[in-house]
């Protein structure tokens, strides 16, 4: 196993939305790849800024939905038709229009399951413990203040030069975080 | 909303938000009632009732389990009584909860920040006391369980032709998806919790609960695409569960049952009866809690205005009812309509109109719509409306069969009343408790609505 770096990443911490997505820009253009950024609620765009393009949630939810409205439907199928044909009303055994509705529903079921556990499959959670909690502001990221983060994993990485890069974007402080 | 796309009658109205908040102070007033706040005699008070309520409720089904349904007022041609008229009320109730998470999400009424999350508990609540009571009614409720297709030893299927079928599986989709759509909601707010708190267990119990949640901007992302694709999900879901109830009543060729108009008339009725009900849960916790700056009177109007339009949705329903009962040359639809007017239950059809119909009109006038005393007693009084209706559809189709020699009439027993009165202290309990375990409003997406969350280039 490859000896752990006692250092997780340098973070910064900024007072507004505005002053993130700004670092954020600034940081991945220096060519700062494994980087991070924190906020108490969604902004538009940060995510692009860090480098994230891919958000494969959509995918999971249409394979989801898909499995969902087929096994629905080929469920209802089999039971009526294949193997306990029953005459009710005189209606047929395959009577399609009348499994649109299960179908329908298991569709929604299907897809509505795949999109909260693919979201939190793809996020990595529940992680119950990560290294930027160890960093005792950090706590302000659910409430009120920014962070950004690069991780001493990244190639261009280095103590003292991130650091002043850092400095130079101006944030409120600046926190090594240790893992 | 940027200022350009605002139009004047917009800047006119009542803010979302009254202005001079930060994300600090909203994240502290709301996250205050639950780690601060000490509980006070009112709440006890209130909450100890409504448990007896649940433990009265507990006892009736007891009673029931021991002794069948004969306890109850059903007979035939009446078999479906209080258990059906409330399984339809308190499904509908749970409709608002949600149309205000998930339709308006997806409109971009941001307004709905402020209620989405208690009235996306009241839908869990309302659905939980609605699914009791067709369980409860199959008779022999130890087998329930009948409903669902699993394999069994009696080599037998349900029968999927069958709206009651259809139900089954609506009702616990929609049970799913509401209680998944609440959770994820409230994971970043856990974690504002868990940050919060002093406590160590509080913090171990609101940390787990959060899933470890960070605020990564990647897992923000990926938060928000689901948020979005659950609320389309849910969308057509929620118009499909009160549709679905309908066809239990439209399938059936029972005169003032076999309807096409049920399906839209039943989503509206039941757009109706829930905003009712979040009028009458929002208005007394704002004004305990302190939160008139985050529920204002912008959402008072806009649900006054919402119950408004769906309240002449359903009376249009109720007009083509009549109306076709006029004019479709049925005998035995026209019956049901001079039946319905003159027959042994016409108080109860007269009281529905009067409460879903006529009072409603008040909110016509602004003063009605922005005064809270004024509007929490007439959401009472479509409440009681709303559940009047479902009596005369169940009820009142039932009683007159084809046959004179099959007639009948319906009487609740006191075991009926006791279920109904005793769901209603479960939901109010289950409330109770939510207000002071988690946060009744969306902490983070009340920050998005703040000028300050705004990124300027």
């Amino acid at each position: 196993m490859a000896k752990r770096d006692p250092i997780y990443g340098l973070m910064a911490e900024f007072d507004n939305a505005t002053a993130l997505v700004d670092a954020a820009r600034k940081t991945h253009q220096a060519g700062y790849k494994k980087i991070d950024a924190y906020s108490p609620f969604p902004i538009e765009g940060l995510a692009e800024e860090i480098g994230f393009h891919h958000d494969e949630v959509p995918l999971v939810v249409l394979i989801g939905g898909l499995i969902g409205g087929i096994s629905g439907y080929l469920m209802q199928y089999w039971m009526s038709a294949v193997d306990y044909p029953l005459n009710i009303g005189g209606k047929p055994p395959h009577s399609w229009p009348a499994f649109i509705v299960i179908t329908f529903e298991m569709t929604i079921l299907f897809a509505g399951i795949s999109a909260v556990f693919g979201m939190l499959a793809l996020n990595g959670l529940p992680m119950p413990y990560h290294p930027v909690f160890n960093v005792p502001r950090f706590s302000s990221a659910s409430k009120d203040r920014f962070f950004l983060i690069v991780f001493s994993s990244d190639k261009k990485y280095d103590s003292a030069d991130t650091r002043m890069f850092l400095e130079a974007l101006e944030p409120r402080s600046i926190s090594e975080v240790p893992s | 909303m940027p200022e350009q796309y605002k139009t004047t009658t917009e800047l006119e109205r009542a803010p979302v938000i009254e202005p001079g908040h930060t994300f600090g102070t909203v994240t502290e007033k709301i996250s205050a009632i639950v780690l601060t706040r000490p509980a006070s005699n009112g709440w006890f008070i209130g909450f100890g009732l409504m448990f007896m309520l649940t433990m009265m409720m507990l006892f009736a089904i007891g009673y029931l389990f021991l002794k069948g349904i004969g306890i109850w007022g059903v007979t035939i041609p009446i078999g479906w009584g209080f258990a059906i008229v409330n399984f339809v009320w308190w499904i509908g109730i749970g409709h608002a909860g949600t149309l205000i998470s998930a339709i308006l999400l997806l409109l971009r009424q941001s307004w709905r920040n402020s209620i989405n999350r208690f009235a996306e508990a009241m839908t869990l609540f309302a659905v939980a006391c609605a699914g009791i009571f067709p369980a409860i009614h199959v008779g022999r409720p130890w087998l329930a369980y009948w409903l669902f297709p699993y394999p069994n030893t009696m080599r037998v299927w349900p029968q999927f032709r069958s709206p009651l079928m259809w139900d089954v599986f609506a009702v616990s989709t929609y049970a799913t998806i509401s209680a998944l759509f609440w959770f994820t909601g409230l994971i970043p707010d856990l974690a504002t919790l868990r940050d919060r708190t002093d406590k160590r267990w509080l913090k171990m119990i609101y940390g787990m609960a959060s899933m470890g949640w960070r605020g990564s901007a990647r897992h923000w992302h990926r938060y928000e695409t689901m948020y979005l694709l659950l609320a389309g999900l849910a969308t057509p879901l929620v118009l499909s569960v009160h549709t679905v109830v309908s066809f239990d009543f439209a399938v059936g060729i029972v005169p003032g049952w076999h309807t096409t108009i049920f399906p839209p008339y039943f989503v509206a009725g039941a757009i109706y009866s829930g905003f009712a009900m979040v009028l009458m849960l929002a208005i007394p916790i704002r004004k305990i809690y302190g939160l008139e700056d985050f529920i204002t009177e912008r959402h008072l109007q806009n649900s006054a205005k919402v119950m408004l339009a769906t309240g002449l949705i359903v009376g249009y329903g109720y007009g083509i009812e009549a109306f076709m009962g006029w004019y479709g040359g049925d005998r035995y639809d026209a019956f049901t309509l001079w039946n319905r007017l003159h027959g042994p239950y016409a108080l109860e059809y007269w009281a529905l109109l009067l409460c879903n119909l006529a009072i409603p009109q008040v909110l016509w006038i602004r003063k009605m719509r922005t005064s809270p005393v004024a509007l929490f007693l007439i959401s009472g009084v479509i409440l009681v409306g709303m559940w009047l209706e479902r009596f005369v559809i169940v009820v009142m189709s039932l009683h007159r069969d084809f046959l004179t020699s099959s007639w009948g009439m319906y009487y609740p027993t006191r075991w009926d009343w006791m279920t109904y009165i005793g769901t209603i202290g479960m939901f109010l309990a289950a409330m109770f408790l939510f207000l002071r375990i988690l946060p009744a409003i969306s902490i983070f997406e009340m920050r998005t609505l703040l000028p300050e969350a705004e990124v300027k280039e």
